[in-house]
């Protein structure tokens, strides 16, 4: 990677009255990688996610777009920037269709009339490249399953063409293979070389699609891994704090030297 | 998770779309391995396919009857029961001069109903109309009786000010965030109190033989010429919509009609009009109050299935939390609504004083805002948000009338049977509402 990353925390830290919710924290998201942001309950990740959504400005520390530092202030900054968030309860409108969601706030057509041929064009050629299948595009979103739902919520993130995707919690409440389909379509995301940051609770989905883990902890950075040789044993540790193994002590010994 | 059990891939055909939509829901999307394998064309045969010409028509049908998307059928179905049974009954149900009675009676509730579909598409209600009509009627006399002004002026100043005591409403409603139901409460209570205020000791103004509000309900384009060329222009218009959208869902290859299903939409609607247009015609042509209407309504359907605005609207309706977060602006949405509301209120008032020849402290109370609320209901419009037509506040009103007219022509003119009747068909389009949420629900569509 050696392209500037997408996004960058350096040194955030976040403050609600007492409570120190971000204490310092950094974080990468390169173009075309997916980084999966694991951590206990209460560790920071909700909080660290509207730092970057713009929904709770930083206190501390700074953030980096393509190696520039920005200033993310409100959710519309964010939007301009290109950070698309999926928060976990999906904010769709039952009894709109599908073309409806996924323009909705940003319709297609002039003056103030809808444009619907232009938008539900676009809206199957959204749907085509991300091989996502619904029954029709014209139903209401009552109609369809959670996992499509999931995929749909992420699709309308996309139409906006942002750079980087925040998924918050995208498999938690799905079955089995609808977990797959929105897993497939986070590889996909990753294909068009969007980053993505991914919030999870699961172990299996983290290792199936993440290129790399970072861990938070009480609001703490408590280590970046690679997927590929990291065990879930090491990654667990690091989340509930049994970090007393081999690879901390090695990495701590490193930092040292390094000083 | 019985909901990733595999079922086996469906062999069936397309025209059983029915199936095909409950099929998707349980089964997983990839179990087709042909579908895995094919991202090129094979066409799923879970997904929801329209077969071309009539055949498809019959099932997309069929599968909409199924699932409770009921539209505008029982509505439809209910008025042509009603009409035969009075029709039968009494022999002149349906003769030019009675129809032509009961198209000017349906205005001014109608118009008021318009507005209460507004506020419903949001999971509102607005009980205020009512008192509003009666105010903005009384006021908008006075000024132009008692003041001596203007009339144009007058009624001008009464419509504005039946908007901003909407807008009002709105506002309590959506950014004080008292519940609309008491807002409007109170707004029924106290417009209707301005209204006795505004008369004074004058309990009954007599309109002003040929004035504006005097003509508004009571003049009729009597050159046949008129009824029968603004029919031909609706079903020119109708016509030219359909096939614009045929021909550019075509240039974009999306799904779309065949042109054996436009033409007959076409005839349907042509035949429509053109009964009416004759009808009318027998007895004293077209009335200026039908087509202000019938104009509003258009206008308003347009507005809520066309624009930006509307589709917002709708947004709002199906669901706050979402609306927002798609940055629309849910506050002004809400306050604009209460605005469209209050001014059609206070229209629906004017024609409903030009009617009745006086512009009284009876005005809108009673059952007219009752009257209005069932009429939106029995339409089709639901009372829990995000469902509905302005439409509907015309084929309610329809019925409504319908009912009562046809019980005064058969000697009972007792408000007694009136209420009790219209009560029962309230109830039925209401538990019509319920029940077909319920199987859109086991349909998977709510």
């Amino acid at each position: 990677m050696s392209a500037a990353p997408v996004l960058a925390l350096r040194g955030v830290s976040k403050r609600f009255g007492a409570v120190q919710a971000l204490t310092d924290v950094d974080l990468e998201v390169h173009a075309g990688q997916v980084v999966a942001l694991v951590g206990d309950n209460g560790a920071g990740k909700s909080t660290l996610v509207k730092t970057i959504a713009g929904v709770h400005p930083i206190d501390e520390g700074s953030i980096e777009w393509d190696g520039k530092p920005v200033s993310i202030a409100r959710p519309h900054d964010a939007q301009g920037l290109g950070v698309a968030t999926v928060y976990q309860d999906l904010a769709l409108c039952d009894n709109l269709d599908v073309v409806a969601n996924l323009f909705l706030g940003r319709e297609l057509g002039r003056a103030k009339v809808l444009d619907e041929v232009a938008m539900e064009k676009r809206a199957k050629e959204l749907l085509d490249t991300l091989s996502i299948r619904i029954p029709s595009v014209r139903i209401p979103i009552a109609s369809l399953s959670g996992g499509q739902r999931q995929v749909v919520a992420i699709a309308r993130a996309l139409v906006g063409e942002p750079k980087l995707v925040i998924l918050d919690e995208p498999t938690a409440a799905l079955g089995v293979e609808q977990t797959a389909q929105v897993l497939d379509l986070v590889e996909r995301l990753r294909e068009r070389g969007l980053a993505v940051l991914l919030i999870s609770h699961n172990m299996a989905d983290v290792k199936a699609v993440a290129d790399e883990v970072a861990v938070l902890r009480l609001g703490r950075n408590n280590g970046v891994f690679k997927v590929k040789d990291t065990t879930n044993e090491e990654i667990i540790a690091a989340i509930t704090g049994a970090t007393d193994n081999a690879v901390t002590r090695r990495k701590a010994r490193g930092a040292e030297a390094v000083k | 998770m019985s909901d990733t059990v595999n079922t086996p891939p469906q062999p069936q055909k397309p025209s059983d779309s029915q199936e095909s939509t409950k099929d998707q829901k349980h089964a997983p999307v990839d179990a087709d391995p042909d579908a895995a394998a094919g991202a090129i064309p094979a066409i799923d045969p879970r997904l929801l396919v329209r077969e071309q010409g009539f055949a498809g028509y019959l099932t997309e049908f069929k599968r909409k009857i199924k699932g409770g998307e009921l539209g505008s059928i029982p509505v439809v179905t209910g008025l042509i029961v009603i009409w035969a049974i009075f029709q039968i009954s009494s022999g002149r149900f349906l003769d030019p001069s009675n129809l032509s009675n009961i198209a000017q009676y349906i205005v001014g509730p109608g118009l008021i109903a318009t507005g209460i579909v507004f506020v419903l598409l949001l999971g509102e209600i607005d009980l205020s109309v009512g008192s509003v009509a009666g105010l903005t009627a009384a006021a908008s006399s006075v000024l132009a009786i008692k003041q001596d002004m203007n009339e144009g002026l007058a009624v001008l100043i009464g419509l504005v000010g039946a908007a901003a005591i909407g807008a009002l409403h709105g506002f309590f409603f959506a950014r004080i965030g008292v519940p609309a139901f008491v807002v409007t409460l109170a707004g029924f209570l106290g417009w209707s109190g301005l209204q006795l205020f505004v008369l004074g000791n004058t309990l009954s103004l007599n309109n002003i033989s040929g004035g504006i509000i005097y003509h508004l309900n009571n003049y009729y384009f009597s050159d046949v010429a008129a009824a029968y060329g603004l029919a031909a222009v609706a079903v020119a218009g109708y016509a030219w919509s359909q096939w614009n959208e045929h021909r550019r869902r075509k240039a974009a290859d999306l799904p779309h009609r065949p042109m054996s299903e436009l033409a007959l939409r076409t005839g349907v609607v042509a035949v429509l009009v053109f009964v009416a247009a004759y009808v009318l015609n027998q007895e004293d042509g077209l009335p200026l109050g039908l087509t202000v209407f019938v104009a509003v309504i258009v206008l308003a359907s347009f507005v809520l299935r066309r624009t930006n605005y509307g589709r917002q609207v709708f947004a709002v309706g199906g669901g706050v939390e979402a609306a927002r977060r798609a940055g629309i602006n849910v506050v002004w949405i809400r306050i604009s609504v209460f605005t469209i509301s209050g001014f059609l209120g206070g229209l629906g008032g004017l024609f409903i004083a030009s009617q009745s020849g006086v512009a009284d402290s009876n005005l809108g109370g009673g059952d007219t805002l009752m009257l209005a609320i069932a009429a939106a209901v029995i339409g089709g419009t639901s009372l829990f948000g995000g469902r509905g037509t302005p439409w509907s506040a015309l084929l309610g009103i329809l019925v409504i009338q319908s009912i009562m007219t046809g019980l005064y022509m058969e000697g009972s003119s007792s408000k007694a049977v009136q209420s009790m009747i219209t009560g029962a068909v309230l109830l039925a389009a209401v538990v019509l509402d319920s029940v077909s949420r319920r199987s859109q629900k086991a349909a998977g569509r709510a």
